[in-house]
């Protein structure tokens, strides 16, 4: 046996105290074999995959328990042995391969750098190594790639890059730490299918760290359910794809129950919002060409593609952000100016906007009172009891406890909150239409599928209609009646959810599609023999 | 609950530093109660040695060193702080606008302000100080401009930190004013560090205005201020007697109390553990 975490234990630094964050937890992992772990945020998956180089982050402390690497005992070693350790026996991946680089150094430099400081290789060796490792992994140019800065090469690119330099001492053991979450669908089966090849190739064993079920299906030999710090249940893949024993598995395997009928719209239903002949970008840039959609009253237009299609400059055209330099963007029929400053105050009031990342949409310094009464006094003049009252109102319709809520900081509540609070300040300023931009993709599984439903609620109560940025299949499916495919700032695709998507009507369509891992332990091996990689 | 916790948690360098400027703010407050003699009153002969009548002796004139040493407490860090917060209106107000606004207007700001950072600044402000003439007003506005410069571009970066946050863009799009802006979503998120830097910039203040007295162009005599007082006193240095040094000593001590303090709040306010 290559690593034996026994009953390990850890603490996270708290303003009372110490609070434990992991309860006891055993992990065992042998020469050439993948264990993946899996859960939800908070499950303390990072934590125990860290503890595999025998580290704890910054306010966590080791409170009991054994790291057994080959026998020796990692916590008990001194700290000059554990970083000659480090690196050389057992590396590890970060899910942000840009922020792992040293973005003024060449990435071969970077790759030589352990086995130097290691002393397990020389300059010359290690080179070739890379260049072996860089070929291993469909890295174009193998042997000049290494030549590149971390900013030339693409973030799929990267990823792979940073796999190598995880391998250039040879280790026993490579943690991977989410390491395709950031990255597009069409760019992770290549990042997935270079990383199984080159882990089997060198018969190196993993740790691999996903909330994403069909990814860990494709990787791991063998996999551990985590849920708030404690096993919820480990066996072999296929196994326990086939059949898992806790409750917990289960709904983590019940991907998405939530499925919205498509409404089937009339041709000549009303438009809310028309994007008319959209063309604009930034100084010579141009981002968008040409972009062409209408947004039905009280439907769900998805906006789908990869980043960088345009989605998100899509949204910030029609919010005025970003005037176009040609084409126009119409609301209930009436061209609104094109620049935000221009916009009346009704006008501004009928597009609203909710975000990806409640963290950064919320302001720290307010209450919720606060965030949620300002678009009341703004845009409807609402003070005193009036505004109390509808206050409490919008608190009910996001199913948050008005009393319990109201005088917190957004720091004071969980992810799914924050949203929840999110889409109360763009309800608070009763809109005709709201942009939904990737608000479910930073939340868990669960707690996304509480926001589309609520989403799909407030929807057919108010008559809002959404249009939905998203880069996920899943959650189109989910709540869209039509869909939008975007690619290079150019509408691909367009049409009822049913028609785009089944079967795929678009070539691109179809690649987007068949890039969406499954939750078949076969699926990426059937897709590289399909040629996608 | 709150401030006891915040005491209880506080280091014991921060507790020291707290309470060596609340001794200086009241011996600054009442110093007519705590001074023995007035500020310009001669009472002895020159240079009288310590002891007797003049606890720590007399100074060039025949004044009481311990009653100019109260005095100038009042003197120096009142300048001191009417400096540093004049520096920070103009400083924060010029920055919130830069990042707000952007554009030519953050261009002009920026540029004026590459401009007075390129001139060093003692020298600047000794050129400015000949040609306005000495006084209080006219050293404070001076001094306060100079150090402007530095809060203004401290601001002008936290601010467009917050700036581009998701809940800034939701405010832009409600179509609320720049100010409303800048007072309600983007100032409270930089005070932490501004208070920091208000600690920091007090402590320049200070020191600039005691080489300026040194240099003869600080406060005019015979108010009493430490700088001053510390070039008065300096040919004592030579006979091997330390009078000089206690002026200097205010200045250090407090100049190191402030340094603590703020080093505890930019700890707090980078939301570090340990």
């Amino acid at each position: 046996m290559l690593l034996d975490i026994q009953n390990l234990k850890v603490e996270a630094k708290t303003d009372t105290g110490w609070t434990p964050i992991l309860h006891g937890v055993d992990l065992q992992v042998n020469r050439g074999e993948v264990v993946g772990l899996i859960g939800e945020s908070g499950a303390g998956k990072s934590t125990l995959g860290q503890a595999a180089l025998g580290y704890a982050a910054p306010g966590l402390r080791f409170a009991g328990g054994k790291i057994l690497f080959e026998g020796t005992d990692l916590l008990s070693m001194s700290d000059r042995l554990r970083n000659n350790f480090r690196g050389a026996r057992v590396a590890y991946v970060a899910q942000s391969a840009a922020a792992s680089f040293n973005p003024a150094w060449r990435l071969l430099e970077q790759f030589c750098e352990g086995p130097q400081i290691h002393g397990t290789a020389t300059r010359k060796e290690s080179e070739a190594f890379a260049r072996e490792l860089y070929a291993k992994m469909h890295l174009p140019d193998p042997n000049n790639f290494g030549l590149r800065f971390p900013h030339q090469v693409s973030g799929g690119q990267l990823q792979r890059a940073m796999v190598a330099m995880a391998m250039a001492c040879k280790p026993d053991l490579i943690v991977f730490d989410e390491p395709t979450t950031a990255l597009d669908v069409t760019t992770q089966i290549g990042v997935l299918a270079s990383i199984r090849q080159a882990v089997q190739s060198l018969g190196t064993a993993a740790i691999y760290i996903t909330h994403d079920l069909a990814v860990v299906a494709q990787m791991a030999d063998r996999v551990k359910v985590m849920r708030d710090g404690r096993e919820v249940e480990e066996a072999p893949t296929r196994e326990m794809m086939a059949a898992p024993r806790e409750d917990y598995t289960r709904s983590l395997w019940a991907v998405r129950e939530f499925r919205r009928p498509e409404r089937k719209l009339a041709d000549d239903a009303p438009a809310s919002i028309r994007v008319a002949g959209v063309t604009a970008g930034y100084g010579a840039i141009q981002v968008l060409k040409d972009v062409e959609f209408s947004i039905p009253k009280g439907a769900t237009v998805a906006v789908v593609g990869e980043s960088g299609s345009g989605k998100s400059t899509t949204a910030r055209v029609i919010t005025g952000l970003l005037p176009p330099q040609s084409g126009h963007i119409e609301m209930n029929g009436q061209v609104l100016p094109a620049r935000l400053q221009d916009r009346s105050k009704d006008q501004l009031r009928q597009i609203q906007m909710i975000y990806q990342m409640a963290d950064t949409a919320l302001n720290p310094r307010q209450t919720i009172r606060q965030i949620l009464s300002r678009p009341l006094g703004f845009y409807r003049g609402l003070s005193g009891k009036a505004q109390t009252e509808r206050l409490h109102e919008l608190m009910d319709q996001i199913e948050l406890e008005p009393k319990k809520f109201l005088d917190r900081l957004p720091g004071e509540l969980s992810g799914g909150q924050k949203q929840r609070i999110g889409i109360a300040r763009a309800l608070a300023a009763d809109p005709e239409f709201i942009i939904c931009d990737e608000v479910t993709s930073a939340l868990d599984q669960l707690v996304a599928e509480g926001i589309l439903r609520l989403l799909s609620r407030l929807q057919d109560e108010t008559g809002v209609s959404y249009m939905f940025i998203t880069h996920d299949i899943e959650t189109v499916r989910a709540i869209a009646d039509e869909v939008v495919v975007m690619r290079y700032g150019q509408v691909m695709d367009r049409g009822m959810k049913s028609m785009v998507l089944d079967p795929p009507r678009h070539p691109y369509t179809a690649e987007l599609l068949a890039s969406v891992p499954q939750p078949d332990p076969d699926w990426l091996t059937r897709r590289i023999a399909e040629g996608a990689a | 609950m709150e401030l006891a916790r915040t005491i209880r948690s506080m280091p014991f360098t921060a507790m020291l530093g707290i309470v060596v400027i609340a001794v200086y703010a009241v011996v600054a407050i009442f110093a007519p109660l705590l001074a023995p003699y007035g500020e310009a009153e001669i009472v002895g002969a020159q240079f009288e040695p310590w002891g007797g009548a003049f606890l720590v002796g007399t100074d060039n004139l025949g004044r009481d060193m311990l009653s100019r040493l109260i005095w100038g407490a009042r003197n120096t860090v009142g300048v001191a702080l009417m400096t540093t917060v004049l520096a920070f209106l103009i400083g924060s107000i010029a920055g919130l606008l830069a990042a707000a606004r952007r554009g030519w207007v953050d261009m002009i700001l920026s540029r004026i302000v590459d401009i007075l950072m390129a001139v060093p600044s003692l020298i600047f402000t000794l050129l400015a100080l000949s040609a306005l003439g000495p006084g209080v007003m006219n050293l404070i506005v001076v001094v306060a401009i100079m150090d402007s410069t530095r809060v203004f571009r401290l601001v002008r970066a936290t601010a467009m930190n917050v700036m581009v946050m998701d809940y800034v863009e939701a405010a832009k799009l409600r179509g609320e004013g720049t100010w409303w802006i800048i007072r309600r979503e983007v100032l409270p998120n930089i005070t932490a560090p501004l208070i920091a830097e208000f600690g920091l910039r007090f402590c320049f203040a200070f020191l600039t205005i005691s080489a300026l007295s040194f240099l003869g162009l600080g406060l005019p005599p015979p108010l009493a201020d430490w700088g001053g007082m510390v070039r008065d006193n300096a040919s004592l240095i030579s006979f091997g007697d330390t009078t000089p040094l206690l002026p200097a000593a205010c200045i250090a001590v407090l100049t190191v109390a402030v340094n603590f303090v703020v080093d505890w709040l930019l700890h707090r306010a980078s939301g570090l553990k340990d």
